[in-house]
């Protein structure tokens, strides 16, 4: 399928962290979940830029580490009472591997 | 399968309440129906007044419209009154015939007004002051009519005046008593009540019985007759005596009643399977009236429903608020006193306040506030929290002073500040925005306007103003939060005392275990628990305990401190500020080679090397060669020295040596918060040790140690703590203070506020008293400090490199190649 990128071994990325991918057009920060589910999104917090990368991950949530904005990972949605969005990409794990689609 | 069936009667706040939290808690469990007898969805009923006084309009009262009710599957009967349980069949019936049948039931009938049994009470013309439809009532009738009788003199009925008032009419209260709001103000603040009243243009007839209700020619009420014979004209006449809980109902299913449908802790009525939460409950004999304690009710009673079974509800101490612009009033508790009491009253006649403060074995029992209410959530947490007062009481009255905080132009007082003033100075929120987001989304507590305004969300010292808008905004509907029986978060109805307590004795090693055994409500936590379990793990198991960093805020993770750009910043550790120039030629190469942005002196006497990037970071520390200075943690951060005896003139003792010695004692220890310590070498005290941690002075004969100082937001004096001779003893009592610190304060808690809610007895008693203990503090702290590795070492060493290192494409094929053919790679560190 094109458009699918191979990023990196599941494992490469520790459970609840993340990955920063430096695809050329700026940073997409790859989540891994409690449950291996991973996630990928601009790696800016639609609030003031923060690196979401950096956050602290629960459920399919982030938190921003520069003013503690959380972001759904599976739409890039803030989670209300705040608006705002990040874009994000499609995700997903095959045969241990993590592909993002950078459509 | 089909659901179990929950019926709610009574679509009111504390029903609907209710009902949010048990969809928090278990949305699906319930096949849920609501009979309401307004016509309406659920609304703030506390609001009520501004709509009366023409401040706000009905549609911004709404909490709950229709949608909601769609939204969440709820069927709803609004407009139908229930007349009939059938609790052998579980069935309601409706006036309209309208029937539900339940598996639970939840009564929240609310409350009557009182009518008083006078002839003429049923006259056109003559209402109550309960809902929307009688709100209407008064505004039509102000249009239209000259003369507004209010009878009662209590919170409502002064509201109501107040709102007749503004709409134009010409309005007299009358009370039974000598004195307004008898049950909530003693006889001076309600005098200046009545003259700021007064003032307005209201007229008041106290103490006053009326006998009848006189009716017109047109057969609507045309005065007011009083039992001494005085009568006063009224075209329009509101009742405001009291209320009654609404018992009918129940009474008439055969429950049992006691002025209130009667329930126990879990909000159960005598038959199993109905509960009844709010005005119409009688709990432990009390029938509550105002909306603070109907939340913790339906609170507890959505945790049963939830069958989740943990919660009791043991009653509430409540405060009221008057809520008439520009007049404030503040009463809570036993404010008349009496055998065994005594008072502490400030009377300042002119400058109109009025502030009263009763105590029994020092404790206050009781306040009474007029004029000046800056203070009333202080001294209400310090009732309910039943503090011992003898230390503060020489100061007690001149309240908790938020004059110390930065960040809002010393601003003290909400009520008179202009809508554009900004209060919170970290997040720029003005008061009209707060004032704004507490009306229109139907706002009620800290935490709610602190996540939709972002006021008092960053450094908290402007938590005291947003409090004040809050309850000026709301009236007694604010209740400040218990902040000693706040649960950790909203993953969890535990406090931090009882999460640690269980971390302890089960010896739970690590936070999933510690989330299943304590029932945390969500899968893997939040960014606020998550970094303070791991903490009271490592606190409480050390050398066992394998630290998380995935459950650690960014900068403790990366060793860095991040910066608004996503650079960080490096600061390595230089032990009480004494450099060498072989260190400084160091620093200043690594500044040079990795082209360092900005490279600054901190105020903890050492040096920050500012943007650098993540990736470079390992890189940087392998070439600084330098320990960790922790700059970016919750830990011991420095100990801040002056020159001391070695060089100064004025020096006593050697504050230099003793600060070195100290740092490297207490290297690399984490802690509830940042941890500051200062040394000066005399009591010129240059170190600054008065606003430290732990502040230690030097004397001639030994040193003296303070502690519980801050110089950040709200600055605090470091307190007395004793007098040592030697630099081991100092080096004792500093650990084993620190220690009970780790030990006993709640995560993010600074030492000053720590030493604030336990007490400097308390700390006296263990640190100073207690040598056995003291010891015992110290053994542990040096325990757990033992073989903690210096983190950007391990790192330099390759320890996570996965922290540090981006992933990386390059194209492997033709330039703009479609994406099969790029291919990763993952930069090592």
């Amino acid at each position: 399928m094109n458009g699918w990128l191979r990023v990196c071994l599941l494992e490469e990325i520790p459970p609840l962290g993340a990955r920063v991918v430096n695809a050329g057009k700026g940073d997409i920060a790859v989540f891994r979940g409690a449950d291996d589910e991973v996630f990928a999104v601009d790696d800016r917090c639609p609030h003031k830029g923060g690196p979401l990368s950096q956050g602290i991950v629960a459920g399919r949530r982030v938190t921003c580490p520069l003013h503690g904005m959380n972001i759904q990972l599976d739409s890039g949605e803030a989670v209300a009472p705040d608006t705002g969005c990040t874009h994000r990409y499609a995700a997903r794990v095959d045969a241990g591997a993590v592909f993002i689609d950078l459509r | 399968m089909r659901k179990p069936k929950l019926v709610l009667v009574g679509n009111g706040m504390a029903g609907v309440r209710t009902l949010e939290e048990l969809l928090k808690l278990a949305p699906d469990l319930y096949d849920i129906a609501v009979f309401g007898a307004e016509p309406h969805g659920n609304y703030n009923r506390i609001l009520l007044s501004p709509v009366l006084a023409g401040e706000m309009k009905l549609p911004e009262i709404m909490l709950n419209d229709l949608d909601w009710y769609k939204d969440n599957d709820i069927t709803l009967h609004a407009g139908k009154k229930v007349v009939r349980i059938d609790r052998a069949r579980r069935k309601v019936t409706a006036s309209d015939g309208t029937e539900e049948s339940y598996d639970r039931l939840l009564l929240a009938t609310g409350s009557h007004p009182f009518m008083l049994p006078v002839p003429g009470k049923d006259l056109p013309g003559v209402l109550a002051y309960r809902d929307i439809a009688d709100t209407e009532a008064m505004i039509e009738a102000a249009a239209n009519h000259r003369h507004a009788v209010v009878i009662g003199g209590g919170l409502l009925g002064l509201e109501a005046a107040n709102g007749l008032k503004l709409r134009g009419m010409d309005v007299t209260v009358v009370h039974a008593v000598d004195w307004l709001m008898e049950r909530q103000l003693d006889k001076p603040a309600a005098d200046m009540l009545q003259a700021s009243l007064e003032a307005k243009g209201l007229k008041f007839k106290l103490p006053k019985l009326t006998s009848e209700l006189v009716r017109g020619e047109s057969g609507r009420v045309c005065a007011v007759r009083f039992k001494d014979g005085e009568q006063i004209p009224a075209d329009l006449v509101v009742m405001a005596v009291g209320i009654r809980p609404n018992t009918e109902l129940a009474e008439s299913a055969g429950l049992h009643c006691n002025r209130g449908i009667v329930v126990s802790d879990t909000m159960q009525t005598y038959d199993p399977r109905i509960y009844a939460v709010g005005e119409c409950v009688a709990h432990r004999g009390i029938a509550y009236g105002l909306v603070a304690p109907l939340f913790e009710q339906g609170k507890v009673c959505a945790n049963h429903l939830a069958n989740f079974g943990i919660a009791r509800y043991a009653g509430s101490t409540v405060s009221t608020k008057l809520k008439v612009t520009g007049i404030d009033v503040f009463s809570a508790g036993d404010f008349t006193g009496g055998a065994n009491t005594e008072e502490i009253v400030l009377h300042d006649r002119s400058a109109g306040v009025y502030k009263k403060l009763v105590l029994k074995n020092e404790q206050i029992v009781g306040a009474v506030l007029y004029g000046d209410t800056v203070d009333s959530s202080w001294y209400f947490q310090l009732m309910r929290d039943g503090k011992d007062v003898a230390g503060i009481r020489d100061h007690l009255m001149f309240g908790e002073s938020h004059l110390g905080n930065a960040g809002h132009q010393g601003q003290s007082k909400a009520a008179v500040l202009p809508d554009a003033a900004e209060v919170c100075g970290c997040n720029g929120v003005c008061k009209g925005t707060i004032v704004k987001a507490i009306k229109e989304k139907g706002l009620f507590t800290l935490e709610d306007v602190r996540k939709h305004t972002k006021a008092s969300s960053s450094c908290g010292s402007c938590t005291g103003l947003v409090e004040q808008i809050i309850s000026s905004t709301i009236g007694g509907a604010y209740q400040p939060q218990d902040a000693m029986k706040k649960a950790l978060c909203g993953c969890t109805d535990y406090t931090h005392e009882e999460v640690r307590k269980t971390i302890r004795e089960q010896k739970l090693l690590s936070i999933p275990a510690a989330m299943k055994f304590l029932e945390w409500k969500t899968p893997n936590g939040c960014a606020t628990c998550r970094p303070a379990l791991n903490y009271y793990l490592i606190c409480a198991w050390p050398q066992e305990y394998e630290d998380d960093p995935q459950s650690r805020f960014i900068n403790e993770r990366a060793h860095a401190n991040i910066q608004k750009d996503g650079t960080y910043s490096v600061v390595p550790r230089i032990h009480g500020g004494v450099t060498t120039p072989a260190q400084l030629k160091r620093i200043a190469e690594v500044a040079e080679k990795y082209a360092i942005a900005s490279v600054k002196i901190t105020g903890g006497q050492r040096i920050d090397l500012l943007g650098v990037k993540k990736e470079d970071l390992p890189k940087v520390w392998a070439d600084l060669d330098m320990p960790s200075g922790f700059a970016y943690g919750k830990s011991i951060r420095t100990v801040k020295t002056c020159v001391g005896s070695e060089w100064c003139r004025f020096g006593v003792q050697d504050s230099t040596g003793l600060g070195i010695e100290l740092e490297k004692a207490l290297d690399r220890m984490w802690a509830p918060h940042k941890v500051k310590l200062a040394v000066s070498g005399c009591p010129r005290n240059c170190a600054e040790a008065g606003i430290k941690d732990v502040g230690i002075v030097g004397v001639d004969s030994g040193w003296e140690i303070y502690i519980a100082g801050n110089g950040g937001i709200k600055t605090e004096v470091a307190q007395f703590l004793v007098k040592v001779k030697t630099r081991e003893e100092v080096l004792e009592y500093t650990g084993a203070f620190l220690q009970l610190y780790r030990e006993e304060a709640r995560y993010l808690d600074r030492t000053v506020h720590w030493v604030q809610r336990i007490g400097m007895d308390y700390v006296k008693q263990r640190i100073v008293t207690d040598a056995a203990g003291r010891k015992a503090l110290l053994d542990r702290l040096l325990f757990a400090l033992q073989g903690e590795k210096d983190p950007w070492r391990e790192r330099v060493q390759g320890l996570r490199a996965h922290e540090f290192a981006p992933i990386r494409f390059f194209d492997k094929g033709s330039a703009g190649g479609k994406g099969n053919e790029r291919m990763a790679e993952s930069v090592s560190a």
